[in-house]
């Protein structure tokens, strides 16, 4: 994919140092029981944020809640540095017009085939059918399924539809990925190979991304590796080098009981989070 | 078991009728906005209309029929065979022909949408539509909306249409009546009023299949056995409420054109 198109609004938030995403004492809670409880943290530009944690902490409800999916019970939201409770509905869409986002279990419209899935933004915003097409070939080129653009979803293997998934959310050049475990459900090569396109992915348009993953191996595969554009390939950073722009939140129970880097994370005396990565 | 309380039990009905009037409200809104889905209105009135052609006629037909046969019965008691074309006719245009096709198309048609938007609830196609910048009111409700209202009204007529040639053939071939005696009796009967409660209780009938149809649909969880409640819910409300609405229709239409 070529480089992300920075908007103007987007160079404006970046200068001025505001986070892309900002959760402030955010609860909410359904049918009586609490799934966030005051969760707050900040994804900076340019960053990729892992989220962890055990099955049920309420990853899922938070990546929703950053698009406006669903409203918090309390606390406010900021994305792209305007609250997300302030918004209509009309303008929370217009915000995801600047946010792609990869379903746990791809969520591909079954009626529509590959391309139409894919160039589903595209036509809504009423591009040029020509550009179209064109924007759609470069994204499935970049996902490595050109092959299957005339096939169906119910066609596809569920690392195909995750595939076809990420070039959905990347053909209109956001300025934010959420991915909703994108590696879930599959084997251990066809999830390499997923991790391999978000680390590609973020190498190359530099992002900001929020990745939930259940997979520790994934999540330090994100940190550990890069794409190297003249091999076309994702390697292993030198000298056993972290990716700075990489960090971590951890989640559990709906608390956050870890925010910060690869090596804080991998360094830290809490006996649960210790328990939890090894 | 454990017995929801008749407080939270009132919430939810108020709830849920809130949320209706909300969907119905934004469906209502969105026909007078951009951007429209016409593409899709298009392709809903071929799947809801086209469709359905094949049951509304032979339902409206053989229902003639069976109107033809049971009314001669008690007309020869009158001695008023004869009558048989007025009563087929009044009854297909003011009450069977809009009723039942409301019901057929009920049963067709929300229980599709049901099922239909209630499989992409579940699977998070309603949420990625939304996440794509798509208002799913706008690109799968109204669009439903429109076709359903404009294809039911037609559909009705041609039920109406149907159900008299039906009732025309056993009249001719059963009760060896003159065709000229039974349309005649039956143009003769029908006035300006009768035609326009007929061809009002489509409008309403379209309106709540859609409505309820989407309605049972976008609001449905917990996976496929989710969904098969919902279609099921869906096929049942909008049933209950086309013959509620026609009652009142019928009360207003009497109360209107004094017949």
């Amino acid at each position: 994919m070529a480089e992300t198109v920075v908007s103007p609004e987007m160079k404006e938030l970046v200068a001025s140092g505001q986070p892309i995403v900002e959760f402030d004492d955010v609860s909410i809670g359904f049918d009586g029981h609490e799934v966030l409880s005051n969760v707050s943290f900040t994804v900076a530009h340019g960053e990729t944020r892992i989220l962890l944690g055990p099955a049920g902490g309420g990853k899922s409800v938070l990546m929703k809640l950053a698009n406006g999916l669903i409203e918090p019970d309390s606390g406010e939201i900021r994305v792209f540095g305007r609250s997300l409770q302030d918004m209509t509905e009309n303008e929370l869409f217009e915000m995801r017009a600047h946010v792609g986002m990869v379903f746990q279990e791809s969520a591909l419209f079954d009626s529509l085939d590959v391309e139409d899935n894919v160039a589903y933004r595209l036509e809504e915003e009423h591009v040029d059918p020509k550009e179209i097409r064109e924007r759609v070939l470069e994204a499935l080129r970049f996902v490595e399924l050109e092959q299957v653009i005339d096939k169906f979803p119910s066609e596809l293997s569920g690392g195909m539809r995750r595939r076809v998934s990420i070039a959905r959310a990347i053909i209109s050049k956001p300025d934010l990925i959420l991915y909703d475990s994108p590696t879930g459900g599959l084997d251990p090569i066809t999830s390499t190979t997923i991790m391999e396109l978000v680390i590609k992915q973020r190498d190359v348009s530099q992002t900001t991304c929020l990745l939930i993953t259940h997979r520790l191996q994934d999540a330090f595969t994100l940190a550990t590796h890069r794409f190297n554009p003249q091999e076309k390939r994702v390697e292993r950073i030198p000298d056993n080098g972290i990716d700075p722009r990489t960090k971590f939140l951890v989640l559990n129970e709906g608390h956050i009981v870890f925010d910060g880097t690869t090596l804080e994370l991998t360094h830290t005396k809490d006996p649960w989070l210790r328990e939890y990565i090894e | 078991m454990s017995f929801i309380s008749p407080e939270a039990y009132a919430k939810t009905i108020v709830a849920s009728v809130q949320e209706y009037s909300l969907l119905c409200g934004r469906a209502v809104a969105n026909i007078f906005t951009r951007p429209r889905y016409t593409a899709d209105i298009f392709t809903q009135m071929d799947s809801i209309g086209v469709g359905s052609l094949p049951i509304v006629v032979l339902t409206g037909f053989f229902t003639g029929c069976v109107l033809a046969l049971q009314a001669a019965v008690s007309l020869k008691e009158f001695g008023a065979v004869n009558m048989t074309g007025e009563l087929v006719t009044l009854s297909m245009v003011k009450e069977l022909g809009p009723v039942l096709t409301g019901l057929m198309v009920s049963g067709r048609n929300a229980s599709g949408m049901a099922s239909e938007l209630g499989s992409m609830k579940v699977s998070e196609q309603i949420d990625a539509m939304r996440a794509l910048g798509t208002d799913p009111y706008r690109k799968l409700v109204t669009p439903r909306l429109v076709a359903t209202v404009f294809m039911l009204f037609f559909l009705t007529i041609i039920s109406d249409a149907c159900g008299i040639a039906g009732g025309a053939f056993v009249s001719v071939a059963l009760l060896k009546l003159k065709a000229a005696t039974f349309f005649h009796t039956g143009y003769m009967s029908l006035e300006h009023g009768d035609v326009v409660e007929g061809l009002v209780k489509p409008i309403f009938s379209g309106f709540i299949i859609a409505t309820i149809g989407c309605y049972y649909g976008l609001r449905t969880t917990g996976g496929t056995r989710g969904v098969g409640r919902s279609t099921t819910q869906a096929v049942v409300a909008s049933s209950v409420i086309i013959i509620l609405v026609d009652f009142l229709v019928t009360q207003l239409m009497i109360g209107i054109f004094g017949r």
